[in-house]
């Protein structure tokens, strides 16, 4: 009788179906970073000078860091100077129109699912699209232009709204924030930008793909989002990359900035190639991610985390205004050998500002899960209530969770919750929904769908059902 | 239906069944009954298709298949239920939306049309309202925090949904009180039909007062030692198992 594990095993020597290259001519900058490579980005970009200045004064500051060793993740050392800091495809210096697109990476987007083509978009979600380094298509813009709002790359953003990004440009994350965020701040080649003005709630989903295609390359994206006063924006982030067998680096800086009244709410499905069954290759996900939120302003970070190698990212809030409210909703999974450290940072300075955590972690194979979370509640924050859920899931006993809540509070009106668990999923529950007709593939999907029904409601409808299905595939293999 | 022959089965390589031989026909109900450890949790998990037991001897068909062949989601797309003695809680999965995926799995092996959200709806609370359960049942995590009572409830709402062609109570009526038993075995009887068998395993008599058996089976260190009517039943809560297990020694030599 062939037993379910056989059947799993199938399924686990699937391939990530997203691991394939793109034959693209690319022009290059040749692997190792010094001030020169920096000059060199800030020149093919065509920056004002203040910009290579700020790059610069990063990557000073960054020389005088050393890598972070605090985490509950472990890897070789990365030797940064073997690492190509700027790839870009080849294409005309000005895109007029997509038609001028490189056809190849037009393919590429159209394979992963992601429309660039603004007659086959799904209805209601803008895109911008990052290949390697730079970002080759943005849709909707003029759409949104009638209403006000800026969606472009950052390259363009830093062209055309040159007093937007000075203004907001490391405000939230500083360039001397930390070790990653330093390095990207010195060599970041794009990303997305997006403004939205005065009291306007942006009609669509706004949302960056990202790729990694060129071998040896890092990519170092930059997001800048400016939610002007009363504004309300949704945003969702996707990413992706080929199956290469050495480590790949991807540092970026996500950067929030929500005015009085203002909403964003940032939703991500990191799908970044995780490495093979024996831990060879990945991705290493250092992402810094922050928003600051004025008087009343609400922001919101959900993410599923399925990919990379290993991820280390904290999406923080700084809710500095009276009355503004963080959330953060999170799934974290880890099979193989995935190390994911990851969680959020609470910082509450204003009066009954409000916080909600709830995380997620879900653990197979042999790897290991870290939830790390701050909430820190300042002597002035009267009033401030926080609410923290942590729940973790093993699947099989290779596999480990582990929780470092951090909760410093300075002053008496405050409340502070937090809640844990830790469950495994039982063979019981397997057999229990076969008895009832379903497949063990099924029934480990509907258990650990349930899981995370939190945190699957806060995505926006259509990418909620991509993160099931990604979550299914992701654990294919991980029962037996 | 369903023809046990000389069934042995052990668990972490200790026997359990030594040599069960049982014959079921359709619109029969069993009951099988026997003291603690006699192996009649075994006899109903194994014939569900659990792998931490494993068949060393004997065969079992079902509607002329061999059941054991069978992977358990297939037993249960075929018309195999086991109603657990012990219902597994899972966290965050709502009762209709596992329900909904268990019939639709059973339909589509039929060669049915899958039933959409709303017709789902209406077929469950036809049922929901013959067996007395509250509708707020449905958007409960399944069995998670349910009494009792309730579990069991839930066990046969399930059955009555999926409509089984060979139904196997494993020790539904422990733990019930008595207006469960009766909303328990309400939902048993009336599923009795011609084309449907029940396998009612069971501690006690009492059980059986509701839901009549036609042929009652004790069964004593992995053996059926006694078969008989209805009245056997009466007898074994009357003498209780030392009788039988004198009958058993019997046996044996």
């Amino acid at each position: 009788m062939a037993t379910s594990t056989d059947n799993i095993e199938q399924l686990a020597n699937q391939d990530y179906k997203y691991g394939f290259v793109t034959d693209v001519d690319a022009e290059a900058v040749p692997p190792g970073l010094n001030e020169g490579i920096i000059r060199i980005i800030s020149a093919k970009k065509g920056e004002p000078e203040w910009l290579l200045e700020w790059r610069l004064k990063a990557f000073r500051f960054w020389q005088t860091m050393t890598a972070p060793q605090w985490h509950n993740v472990h890897f070789p050392p990365v030797d940064f100077q073997d690492i190509i800091y700027y790839s870009a495809p080849k294409q005309k210096p000005k895109l007029e129109s997509l038609d001028d697109l490189d056809p190849e990476i037009k393919a590429t987007f159209d394979k992963l699912g992601v429309p660039i083509e603004e007659q086959k978009v799904m209805a209601g979600v803008a895109v911008d699209a990052v290949f390697d380094s730079v970002s080759v298509a943005t849709t909707f813009k003029d759409k949104l232009a009638e209403l006000g709002i800026v969606f472009c790359s950052f390259s363009e953003a830093v062209r055309d709204h040159p007093e937007l990004v000075r203004k907001y440009l490391g405000s939230v994350v500083p360039a001397s924030d930390n070790f990653y965020a330093a390095l990207n701040s010195a060599v970041f080649s794009d990303g997305s930008f997006a403004y939205i003005p005065k009291g306007v709630k942006c009609p669509m989903e706004l949302s960056t793909y990202f790729r990694i295609n060129a071998a040896q390359t890092g990519q170092f994206e930059r997001t800048l989002l400016v939610a002007d006063e009363g504004a309300t924006v949704s945003y969702l982030e996707g990413c992706t990359a080929p199956m290469r067998d050495e480590n790949q680096l991807h540092a970026a800086v996500v950067e929030l900035v929500a005015l009085d009244d203002a909403t964003i709410k940032y939703s991500t499905v990191q799908n970044w190639y995780p490495g093979d069954k024996n831990g060879k290759g990945g991705i290493y996900n250092f992402v810094t991610k922050r928003g600051k939120a004025s008087t009343n302003a609400k922001i919101t970070w959900t993410q599923v985390e399925t990919g990379s190698a290993i991820t280390w990212k904290y999406p923080s809030c700084i809710l500095q205004g009276d009355n503004s409210v963080g959330e953060f909703y999170s799934v974290a999974v880890t099979n193989n050998y995935q190390q994911a450290d990851t969680g959020t940072k609470m910082l509450h300075l204003g009066k009954n500002t409000r916080s909600t955590i709830i995380s997620k972690g879900i653990s197979a194979g042999k790897g290991q899960n870290t939830y790390r979370g701050l909430v820190r509640i300042g002597k002035n924050a009267k009033g401030a209530r926080n609410f923290s859920q942590c729940d973790s899931l093993l699947i099989g006993d290779k596999c480990g969770a582990h929780t470092f809540p951090y909760l410093e509070v300075r002053n008496t009106s405050s409340q502070v919750e937090h809640e844990a668990s830790t469950s495994k999923i039982g063979e019981d529950q397997i057999f229990y929904c076969r008895q009832r007709g379903l497949s063990t593939e099924d029934a480990v999907n509907m258990i650990v769908n349930g899981f995370c029904k939190e945190v699957f409601r806060e995505l926006p409808m259509e990418f909620a059902v991509e993160a099931q299905k990604l979550l299914g595939v992701s654990l294919e293999g991980s029962v037996g | 239906m369903l023809e046990v022959t000389n069934l042995h089965a052990s668990v972490a390589g200790r026997g359990i069944l030594r040599g069960i031989d049982l014959s079921v026909k359709a619109g029969e109900v069993h009951a099988i009954m026997g003291p603690n450890g006699s192996g009649k949790s075994t006899l109903a998990a194994v014939l569900a298709g659990r792998e931490e037991y494993e068949v060393t001897a004997g065969s079992v068909t079902y509607d002329g298949r061999d059941l054991l062949e069978m992977e358990p989601e297939e037993r249960a797309r075929e018309g195999v239920f086991l109603a657990f003695q012990y219902p597994v809680e899972i966290p965050g999965v709502n009762n209709a939306y596992l329900l909904k995926a268990a019939l639709n799995e059973v339909r589509k092996h039929r060669g049915e049309p899958e039933l959409d959200a709303m017709d789902f709806m209406a077929l469950v609370k036809e049922r929901m309202q013959v067996l007395h359960i509250d509708q707020d049942l449905l958007k409960r995590p399944v069995n998670e925090g349910f009494s009792g009572g309730e579990k069991k409830r839930n066990e046969i709402f399930q059955m009555a949904v999926l409509e089984p062609q060979l139904a196997i109570m494993d020790e539904t009526d422990s733990g019930l009180d008595i207006d469960a038993l009766r909303t328990v075995s309400a939902g048993v009887n009336a599923m009795r039909s011609p084309e449907r068998a029940t396998l009612v395993v069971t501690h006690y008599q009492r059980l059986l007062n509701y839901i009549v058996p036609d042929v009652v089976h004790v069964l004593s260190n992995g053996r059926i030692v006694k078969s008989g009517g209805k009245d056997l039943a009466l007898e074994l809560e009357e003498k209780g198992y030392g009788w039988i297990e004198g009958v058993a020694e019997q046996v044996g030599a």
